[in-house]
């Protein structure tokens, strides 16, 4: 069989370099800011920062690439895994970025793979098991929100290569943040048990957002340079996303100020460490391989 | 069965500027959701720049046994056909 | 293949001097290469048989996204995660773009959902073995989805054009599939001795079920001869067998991998290998329920289905509020 004109894909060539323009600069020295005098605190926290974002888009992509295959409906399976395919590319580019600026010649790969537990640094909120999809659409919601406005902040960083990498996942977090949000709104006002289901959701998982916006040293640092914006600058925007919403989906926002938090201190729950004893595994049980 | 999802038609202009073609099908609860899946399924290779999505039931369509009375007659117009016209060479490209 | 031992309730195949005139115009048209389109007339048993063979082919996609499912969450690096997870994401797109051409024939997606998980239709026998380690999602990728473009391929000429137009489509994106597959593969084959050994067991195990995809020789078959008639069906299995053993012996050599076939030998005479037949009996225990997966495929398709009923109704009760609060808004 011949094959057939391609009259929808555009030429792969074309494809790969349009996104390596939109690859955020290499490590080119004359670049980047912050590098003329390093100034160590800030390296290390910029580090630190850097695993912080990496972390939660692997660990969230990881959680939504287990719906594959199981989704609710045919429409929705791909979907879920277009958001999860954005996250694990987003993935590759913090952590690549995180290995390069600890200079010990760590890859996003070893990061992801080899490092335990305590290492990881995402909040609490995205390593929750997936429950139901109300479950997961709502981590899903809750996290979208803070990721764009995080995202947005970042995309004015003074650090160039922070600045480029969130311009471009700052369009693949709108698009999630809509979808997301819409589909909240739909579900909470649908029927009564996927209202029930919903507001179960939310119930469970609103103690897990504030961790989004608690600020620490490392933050303190960032903020100082404009590297990073104060989580706690985030909230007002991410509040005036979420309770709209929220309230056209008919669900009620749980009372109560108090947040869950470890996960970007190392402290985890339960669910991370067989998270990574599942994705971990062949790079564990076969150091050294390559594949 | 609970009600199942609609049937929408979609269709894709892509990056060369040519004309919404039509891509396939999809369920979805309405128009709204038929556009969201549609960039889902059918734009994951970054085929398409505007999505239109139509109810299959309004789909309005000549009847198969109709084809002869409707497309015949343009058959015969072979005018409408650029090879009609016999242009010579030293026009150049026409 | 993914649609296997697909009946067409032909007991002989008529010559056109046999059938009643419209049938005869029909067939006329498909003897000429024209595309029978939806709501076109056609004989009950055409329309029959391609629900059957599209159906099965669809179930075959979204039943085949779960053993390369399976390692999703344990793929070694990043961008293998990536790779396995778009690939196993288009099975899912395959599996609509088929089920909506099935749709175009009256029967709708749901209707045949139900019957896939009531088990009274089949889905390939292929997809209800094991994947035990990384390395057979290599195998996967090169031998099966191989031993399905196989099929595939000449089944973009197909005479129904709905289910033309999903295969073209659905080739167009699995042009990756495979070569990813043997990516692994050559990976695997060319690592450490513990991969070495992963590449060579995966073939063992992958090989002679693929080799069944095919199905069973349908020389003397009546359905395969009214498929081949209706240009549902392109190839004999044996031919197209015959054509993915050629095709991929050479691949297992450059591999460095063994063929688990010692009646395997190139044959001058024909142009192609000789080789021994798969074990049929095993065959059909698998499509009747008793290969090593069965229960947990179907399980898993069944549970997917009934989590997300509230899901797809919750979506439906929204849509319609919207609707009747517009009406309510016109009608002031």
């Amino acid at each position: 069989m011949p094959s057939l004109p391609d009259v929808m894909t555009r030429d792969a060539a074309a494809l790969a370099a349009s996104a390596a323009a939109a690859r955020p600069a290499p490590d080119d020295p004359a670049d980047e800011v912050g590098r003329e005098p390093v100034h160590e605190p800030t390296r290390a926290a910029l580090v630190e920062f850097l695993t912080r974002m990496g972390d939660n888009t692997l660990v969230l992509g990881h959680r939504l690439s287990e719906w594959c295959g199981h989704g609710p409906a045919l429409e929705e399976d791909i979907g879920v895994a277009n958001i999860a395919l954005d996250l694990i590319g987003q993935t590759q580019f913090w952590l690549g970025l995180a290995g390069e600026v600890e200079g010990r010649g760590r890859k996003a790969d070893d990061l992801a793979f080899l490092r335990d537990v305590w290492e990881f640094r995402n909040v609490l909120l995205v390593e929750l098991p997936n429950g139901d999809y109300g479950h997961t659409l709502m981590r899903q919601f809750l996290f979208d929100a803070w990721h764009v406005e995080a995202l947005r902040a970042l995309a004015a960083s003074t650090e160039v290569r922070v600045a480029g990498i969130a311009a471009k996942a700052v369009k693949e977090a709108h698009y999630h943040l809509e979808k997301s949000a819409d589909l909240v709104v739909r579900l909470g006002d649908g029927t009564e048990e996927s209202r029930r289901r919903m507001q179960a959701a939310l119930d469970v998982l609103w103690p897990y957002a504030g961790e989004l916006f608690l600020g620490d040293a490392v933050d303190a640092v960032l903020a100082e340079a404009g590297i990073a914006p104060d989580p706690a600058s985030l909230r007002a925007a991410w509040d005036a996303t979420v309770r709209p919403i929220l309230a056209e989906a008919t669900l009620r926002v749980p009372d109560g100020t108090f947040a869950h938090k470890g996960g970007r201190r190392g402290i985890h729950t339960e669910h991370l460490g067989r998270m990574l004893a599942e994705m971990q595994f062949l790079q564990r049980a076969y150091p050294g391989a390559t594949w | 069965m609970s009600s199942e999802w609609p049937l929408w038609e979609i269709f894709i202009r892509g990056q060369h500027g040519l004309n919404h073609r039509h891509v396939g099908s999809l369920h979805a609860p309405d128009a709204e959701l038929a556009i969201k899946n549609a960039r889902d399924v059918y734009t994951r290779r970054n085929e398409g720049v505007s999505i239109w999505a139509v109810r299959s039931s309004d789909i309005v369509a000549s009847s198969p046994s109709d084809k002869g009375p409707l497309f015949e007659p343009s058959n015969s117009k072979v005018y409408r056909h650029p090879t009609f016209y016999d242009i010579p060479g030293d026009v150049g490209h026409m | 293949m993914y649609a296997q031992l697909v009946k067409t309730d032909a007991t002989q195949v008529r010559g056109l001097d046999e059938m009643p005139p419209e049938e005869r115009a029909f067939q006329e048209r498909i003897d000429r290469g024209e595309k029978i389109e939806p709501k076109e007339w056609m004989p009950e048993g055409y329309r029959k048989t391609l629900i059957r063979q599209i159906g099965q082919h669809a179930h075959s996609e979204i039943v085949g996204q779960l053993p390369e499912g399976n390692w999703i969450t344990r793929a070694p690096t990043l961008e293998r995660k990536a790779i396995l997870l778009a690939k196993v994401q288009d099975e899912a797109g395959h599996g609509l773009y088929l089920y909506c051409a099935a749709e175009t024939l009256g029967v709708s997606r749901d209707e045949l959902m139900e019957l896939l998980h009531a088990g009274k239709m089949k889905y390939s026998s292929i997809f209800n073995y094991p994947t035990l380690t990384w390395a057979d999602m290599g195998a996967v990728g090169w031998l099966v989805d191989g031993a399905a473009i196989m099929n595939q391929v000449p089944l973009q000429r197909t005479s129904y054009g709905p289910y033309s137009r999903a295969m073209i489509r659905i080739c167009k994106e699995e042009s990756f599939h495979q070569r990813q597959g043997y990516d692994i593969m050559t990976k695997m084959a060319g690592g450490t001795p513990a991969q070495k050994h992963m590449a060579q067991d995966a073939l063992n195990r992958f090989w002679f079920p693929a080799l069944m995809m095919f199905g069973p020789s349908d020389k003397d078959s009546v359905h395969s001869a009214q498929s081949m008639a209706w240009r549902i069906k392109m190839n004999t299995n044996d031919e197209l067998r015959q054509k993915f053993v050629d095709q991929t012996v050479p691949q297992a050599e450059r591999l460095g991998l063994t063929v688990p076939d010692e009646g395997l030998r190139w044959n001058e005479d024909k142009g192609g290998y000789d080789f021994s037949e798969p074990d049929w009996s095993e065959f059909f225990e698998v499509i009747a329920g008793n290969g090593p997966c069965n229960r947990e495929r179907l399980g898993a398709r069944v549970k997917a289905w009934e989590d997300g009923a509230w899901f797809r109704d919750g979506l439906k009760a929204h849509a319609d509020k919207a609707v009747r609060a517009r009406m309510a808004v016109a009608a002031e």
